[in-house]
């Protein structure tokens, strides 16, 4: 053992590998990302690892390698557990053989998500057992924990964390590799009365899963991660239910005074339901302290139903504590000051205080994509238009003043919606944005239903080489595997053309009148066409140049920031001047200035 | 007892990394250690806020407002942002030289930095001013922000850390080439 100083997905990646996982897969996704990147860098050679093309692709990957006997880690965020929700509700009935841990990474608040959903709820429904670590070194230990339970079952384990964990540091003990355990895999094993779902099989299966699933409770009640916390004296009449990051901020409120008795459930999933009577034997009230769902509250009414106890359970349900958002330190002492009666700690807000700047997040200065928008932006002046946006760092595209992304709903939806929009206005002219990483992972399909179904709409693919949002993972459009192979790239105008699209551009969006003339000649066209604004991310490649302005000639017109909002571009003096830190040379300023006043940049 | 420190600012300024280099040089102390930050969409320019705590009855990441023993603030806005994290007779380390978002160019909320730094002047006891852009000059790169800020703290003492422990965390954790430059960025105190 050694201690390291590691952040919850490292933790995890490392307590996977100490549990002698072969086989790691994923999809790219705050918080979840740094799991995979940190096997891969971590492991051992006989590891293997992938991003997969989306979390479905990851799911059955992981699937296929956990029934030929390898241990298989599988990684995800929350929404990307919906596009793997097929797979999985089919896995839950047919099983694995070796241990298969699904790490979903939930995100309170939500902080880089589109919801707020939890995965306990998710567990219930797949009827899969979840783990749901408070710390970061719990994590580490429950990941492990994981791999033997699923072994044990034959069944998909989830370990769900969430951002504070993921994304939270502690100093820790880990094992050294040479302590790590050996798994070898045994092979697939042919039984097509086991691995072929029918739906005899399933009703079998599912009657099994349920006794299952109820003996789990019962064992679960034992297991020393769901445990009670007694009062420290007294007969307490009130209790604390918690999870997760939540058990930590509780802790932070208790104080030696509170006569409160506390119980942490590590398994929402199949819920300890014994354990929940013996802690609930003698208390009025309890408050539920969660994030997300109000899992352990609708257990515990049920519990304290079917068990005829009097006891008032109190929570999101009974609005003690705040239905949606991240908990806090702060949160969590204040509904228990007042579910304890004791005072609540103060804040000061100081009325006085200056106003302060906002700071959405926005698109880096010489990003690719705010060209690609400008253009698209200048060339449809004046036109019908619609602009379907889609994940990644392209969203910001929305903000003021590109002002170029009208809907956002989930991973490849921008290129259907657009096709239900043209369906109600054909007169529309219908663009759907998609990045090079969100075109593999689920933007394909969208594009065949659009050309078969005989849709008007200009598909835009904002192509910088790489899964910029998520911190640059290789994907199919790169040449390069997590395994550190080069291999042969898949061409995005290669595939459009194979489903049909004749009309299919390369442009780079930097090269700003080259780019709107196409954009206006592509989309007068009719049907399904394509432009690729190819340009790579700032953050991969950058000239050395930096643009400057002449201020003699700049007449402070501010045509650059008001239409470009990059934030190296600022006002001052009633000039214009570019912040030589944040430049990065990309000449799009040069080419919209009116009057010549910048130079000095370079286009690669 | 434990310390607990902010460190706040804007989205690429390095905040990451100075969370990074006190957690090494309080483990080097054999304090336990725990931090909580922002990584994500919020890193593309947008307020980054890094919670530290060090010591061994630390049970969260997050701290709660009004118990920050020191608040290390990249930019003037985000220290006025973070304020209420610090504990009364705290100490605020600031970078004075404001990072304008777009936002404030564009229709947004202005960005008063005299009216912010006043603020900040008349409301914590234990103000140290940092000349980022003077700091940017005289070490010849504006990339080392982060120790600067670290050398002044640990210098008034709200760190609980010794820059020399600063020092060797930095060398555990930086590439050779970028010692030199962040050595005298650790030691730098105004022009």
């Amino acid at each position: 053992m050694h201690t390291e100083f590691l952040m919850g997905n490292e933790a995890i990646a490392l307590g996977a590998l100490a549990a002698g996982v072969n086989v790691v897969t994923g999809y790219p996704g705050t918080p979840s990302t740094e799991v995979l990147e940190t096997v891969a860098r971590r492991k051992p050679d006989d590891v293997y690892v992938e991003w997969s093309i989306n979390e479905k692709a990851a799911m059955e990957v992981a699937a296929g390698a956990a029934y030929a006997g390898a241990r298989a880690l599988v990684t995800m965020k929350q929404v990307g557990l919906n596009v793997a929700s097929d797979p999985l509700m089919s896995l839950a009935y047919i099983g694995v053989r070796a241990g298969m841990v699904v790490m979903v990474a939930d995100d309170p608040g939500p902080i880089s998500s589109q919801t707020e959903q939890d995965t306990r709820t998710f567990a219930q429904f797949s009827k899969l057992p979840l783990l749901d670590p408070s710390s970061v070194a719990e994590a580490y230990q429950m990941v492990q924990e994981a791999f033997e339970l699923s072994e044990r079952l034959g069944t998909p384990v989830f370990l769900r964390a969430t951002t504070r964990i993921d994304h939270g540091c502690e100093s820790m003990q880990v094992a050294d590799p040479g302590e790590w355990r050996r798994h070898r895999p045994e092979g697939f094993v042919k039984d097509s009365a086991r691995w072929v779902i029918f739906p005899r099989l399933s009703m079998a299966n599912h009657a099994k899963i349920e006794a299952r699933n109820a003996r789990l409770s019962d064992e679960l009640s034992d297991h020393h991660r769901n445990f009670v916390v007694p009062e420290t004296s007294g007969a307490p009449r009130k209790g604390i239910a918690t999870h997760g990051i939540s058990y930590a901020y509780v802790r932070e409120g208790l104080d030696e005074a509170s006569h409160v008795r506390v119980l942490r459930v590590a398994t929402p999933f199949p819920f300890p339901e014994r354990r929940a009577v013996e802690f609930l034997r003698g208390l009025d009230e309890v408050l539920c302290v969660e994030e997300l769902d109000p899992v352990i509250e609708r257990q515990l009414t049920y519990v304290c139903g079917k068990h005829g106890l009097d006891v008032r359970i109190r929570g999101k349900l009974t609005g003690d504590v705040a239905p949606s958002g991240e908990n806090t330190v702060e949160s969590v002492s204040a509904a228990m000051a007042s579910f304890l009666g004791t005072a609540a700690p103060s804040v000061r807000v100081d009325p006085d205080a200056p106003a302060l700047p906002v700071r959405p997040p926005v698109l880096c200065a010489g990003c690719p994509h705010r060209a690609s928008f400008s253009a698209v932006k200048q060339a449809m002046g004046g036109r019908k238009t619609i602009y379907c946006g889609d994940i990644g760092c392209y969203t910001l595209g929305n903000a003021a003043p590109l002002d170029m992304v009208d809907t956002c709903l989930c991973m490849g939806a921008g290129i259907t919606i657009a096709q239900g929009v043209f369906r109600v206005e054909p007169d529309t002219a219908c663009f759907a944005f998609v990045g090079d990483s969100t075109f593999f992972a689920s933007g394909i399909t969208g594009v065949v239903n659009a050309f078969y179904n005989q849709a008007d709409l200009t598909l835009v693919v904002l192509d910088n080489s790489t899964t910029a949002m998520t911190g640059h993972q290789p994907h199919p459009g790169t040449g390069r595997t997590m395994m550190g192979q080069v291999v042969e790239k898949v061409s995005i105008e290669a595939v459009l053309r194979a489903i049909g699209l004749t009309i299919v551009e390369t442009v780079d969006p930097l090269d700003h009148e080259l780019a709107v003339e196409t954009v206006r000649r592509v989309a007068d066209e009719p049907g399904v066409k394509a432009i690729v604004f190819r340009s790579p991310c700032v953050m991969i490649v950058r000239s050395q140049a930096k643009s400057r302005v002449d201020p003699v000639r700049c007449v402070g017109c501010q045509r650059c920031v008001r239409e470009l909002g990059c934030p190296a571009l600022m006002p001052a003096d009633g000039k214009v001047v570019i912040d030589p830190s944040l430049c990065t040379g990309c000449t799009l300023c040069e080419q919209i200035c009116p009057f010549d006043a910048i130079g000095g940049g370079e286009r690669l | 007892m434990s310390t607990d420190i902010i460190l706040c600012g804007v989205g690429g300024q390095g905040t990451i990394l100075a969370s990074k280099l006190i957690a090494s040089a309080a483990m080097g102390r054999n304090l336990a250690v725990k931090t909580a930050e922002t990584i994500g969409m919020a890193q593309r320019g947008g307020s980054v806020l890094s919670h530290v705590r060090l010591g061994d009855d630390v049970s969260s990441p997050l701290m709660a407002r009004g118990s920050a023993d020191l608040i290390i603030a990249f930019e003037p806005a985000e220290a006025v942002r973070q304020l209420p994290f610090l504990k009364p007779g705290g100490c605020v380390v600031v970078s004075t030289r404001p990072v304008v978002p777009v936002s404030a160019m564009t229709g947004g909320p202005a960005y008063d930095c005299e009216a912010i730094m006043s603020y900040l002047r008349s409301h914590v006891g234990d103000l140290v001013e940092v000349d980022a852009g003077r700091a940017a000059v005289d070490l010849g790169s504006a990339k080392c922000l982060n120790v600067v800020l670290l050398g002044a703290a640990a210098r008034a003492g709200g760190l609980g850390l010794t820059a020399d422990e600063i020092l060797r965390a930095m060398h555990d954790r930086l590439p050779e080439r970028l010692w030199d430059l962040n050595e005298r960025a650790l030691a730098y105190a105004g022009g």
